[in-house]
């Protein structure tokens, strides 16, 4: 049962095939068992989920049951969580014990869901590949020589692995979708406001967006349904009701206009990948839906747009990690200032200072109009650029990234080309919209990701559009050999 | 737009981050090398283009002023380096 979905999950549970505790045991076991190969998780919560697996077995049991009672799922360790470490996958937290739960967390508790751990990311979500952690690196479990893609890779690797039935992330310029490409699974950022940030450790603030990764579309619209909604303690939080995100799963796709980038299939995208997603978008083409060729002609702006704006944002909301009030604190400080620098120093990784230092360089005086003034006029063209293309067509899709996973190691001592590795991702967050990974087929044995880019506030469209995908392949239901099938005395 | 080794270091210091001197020639190329990328926007025209700062557009909302949060002191300092006496406690401040 480590490989079924989460609706499987939800049957199995209500029809009494197994209990709750059952299940979460057989997980708590497969990552007793086969996390040292992965290392997605930094935190497990045995005795925390098994009670919560005897709590909702129990109201399994008197019929007062919530949509997701019994599910066991992983947070990402980026969601504050009473009780629980929060790292961030940093030094700086590395003693941090929220003290409340972030509103994703308790939305998912309060819809039953059970949490079995908190899984590793690159440090403050920053990274393509997992290995900016302070826990260390994450494996694919493909094959452990690759990434798993990030900043979400913990998650993305949990789900892929049989570790988890699904997962939180977040994605501030591709951590969800990235890494679902890379691992072979479904992963969802919706429009920016639709889930609520409270208790999200920011990154960049006008970009970051939380959301489900799980085996299939459906799984994704059943978590949405909970995760999403106003949270009136989040100010950039959506005030507009939540639709139901599996209602439209089935719907068909005829007439469906899906436009197809010419900037997405151009030089840089590996050609295995791209035939890859010619393959898939044939299927949707066969499906009713209509190809057709748009421009979104101001793409090569967004990886200098975004690697402005990101870096200042996060310079900003990283300022709180002070030394001060909680997170790490270097010894016997001298003075005021030594306690500052020399906290920051040992707490923050080389990736995190860098993207500090970068965006207090283009917030500083003398380069605020050059740079982060600059960056903001860029982003709205760029945003333009997909509002034209949306009164053509009713989806974009693409490649979620340029070619499969990459080697650990390839590019983890050259910042600059592993920011070339978003450059699929990067515009979505830029402009707001709803983007989802598909799994579309495998390259040597490695996962490739079809992107699916929606209007604001379209995440049914985008779950349709992925959900009848799924109905006629068999790619999301892969799952590497490296995971075995059965743990010792599990129950699957 | 290159950038010297001495404006990292006053960088560095609005930042509020130490860096080691043996690290600073490494950092100095990591930064000129992303500066170097991200300048390539220069080239873009941006004439009488509007700032997005939100996505969506959106403004602040604002609320009521009312008291809507519990005193939870004691639960944040629990989590502190070091209090006394419900205060932050911190190098001396003031001879």
């Amino acid at each position: 049962m480590h490989n079924h979905t989460v609706a499987q999950l939800m049957r199995g549970l209500q029809e009494k095939q197994f209990s709750s505790v059952e299940l979460t045991q057989c997980l708590l076991q497969r990552i007793a068992e086969l996390d040292s190969r992965y290392n997605s998780y930094v935190t497990v919560c045995d005795e925390r989920a098994l009670a919560a697996a005897r709590a909702a077995d129990a109201q399994l049991a008197s019929g007062s049951s919530g949509p997701l009672t019994g599910i066991p799922i992983a947070h990402k360790d980026i969601f504050c969580t009473t009780g629980v470490r929060t790292s961030c996958g940093s030094r700086m937290l590395d003693n941090f014990i929220p003290p409340y739960d972030a509103t994703v967390v308790s939305d998912l508790s309060a819809a039953g869901a059970v949490m079995l751990g908190k899984t590793n990311m690159d440090e403050f979500a920053m990274g393509s590949s997992n290995e900016n952690s302070y826990y260390g690196p994450v494996t694919n479990p493909w094959d452990p020589t690759l990434v798993p893609g990030g900043s979400s890779g913990g998650s993305a690797a949990a789900v892929a692995a049989g570790l988890a039935p699904a997962a939180t992330g977040t994605d501030t310029g591709g951590s969800i979708r990235q890494p679902a490409a890379f691992c072979g699974i479904t992963g969802l950022k919706p429009t920016y406001g639709r889930v609520s940030r409270l208790g999200m450790v920011a990154f960049a603030s006008s970009l970051d967006q939380a959301g489900p990764m799980a085996r299939s579309a459906e799984d994704c619209a059943i978590l949405l349904n909970t995760m999403a909604g106003h949270d009136p303690r989040d100010s950039t939080s959506a005030e507009r009701a939540v639709p139901d995100y599996c209602a439209d799963l089935d719907k068909p796709l005829d007439g469906l206009r899906v436009g197809l980038p010419k900037e997405y299939f151009g030089a840089g995208l590996d050609s295995a990948t791209a035939a890859c997603i010619d393959a898939a978008l044939k299927e949707l083409e066969q499906q009713g839906a209509t190809l057709v060729e748009v421009s979104l002609a101001h793409s090569e702006l967004t990886i200098p747009t975004y690697y402005i704006v990101a870096p200042a944002e996060a310079s900003t909301n990283l300022s709180r990690f002070d030394g001060v009030r909680y997170g790490h604190r270097c010894d016997k400080p001298t003075d005021l200032n030594d306690l500052y620098t020399r906290s920051r120093e040992e707490g923050f990784g080389d990736e995190v200072k860098r993207r500090i230092l970068v965006g207090t360089y283009a917030l500083s005086a003398g380069y605020y109009d050059a740079y982060y003034r600059k960056a903001q006029q860029a982003r709205r063209l760029i945003a333009n650029d997909f509002s034209a293309c949306f009164e053509q067509v009713d989806i974009i899709a693409g490649p979620t990234t340029p070619g499969p996973a990459f080697s650990l190691g390839a590019k983890s001592d050259d910042p600059v080309a592993m920011y070339l590795e978003d450059v699929y991702t990067l515009a979505v967050n830029l402009a707001g919209l709803p983007g989802m990974s598909v799994p579309a087929g495998l390259v040597g044995g490695k996962p490739i990701g079809l992107q699916l880019i929606g209007r604001h506030f379209d995440e049914s469209r985008l779950l349709n559009v992925a959900h009848r995908f799924q109905q006629s392949t068999d790619w999301h239901t892969l799952t590497p050999v490296s995971a075995p099938s059965s743990a010792q005395g599990g129950v699957a | 737009m290159s950038i010297e080794q001495d404006e990292i270091e006053k960088i560095a210091a609005l930042a509020r981050i130490r860096i080691e001197d043996d690290q600073m020639a490494d950092v100095t190329a990591r930064i000129t090398d992303i500066l170097a990328m991200v300048d390539t926007l220069q080239a873009a025209d941006t004439r009488d283009v509007k700032p997005m700062a939100n996505p969506l557009d959106a403004v602040q909302r604002l609320r009521a002023d009312e008291v809507t949060e519990t005193n939870r002191r004691e639960e944040f300092q629990a989590i502190a380096p070091a209090v006394e006496n419900g205060l932050y406690l911190v190098p001396k401040v003031i001879e």
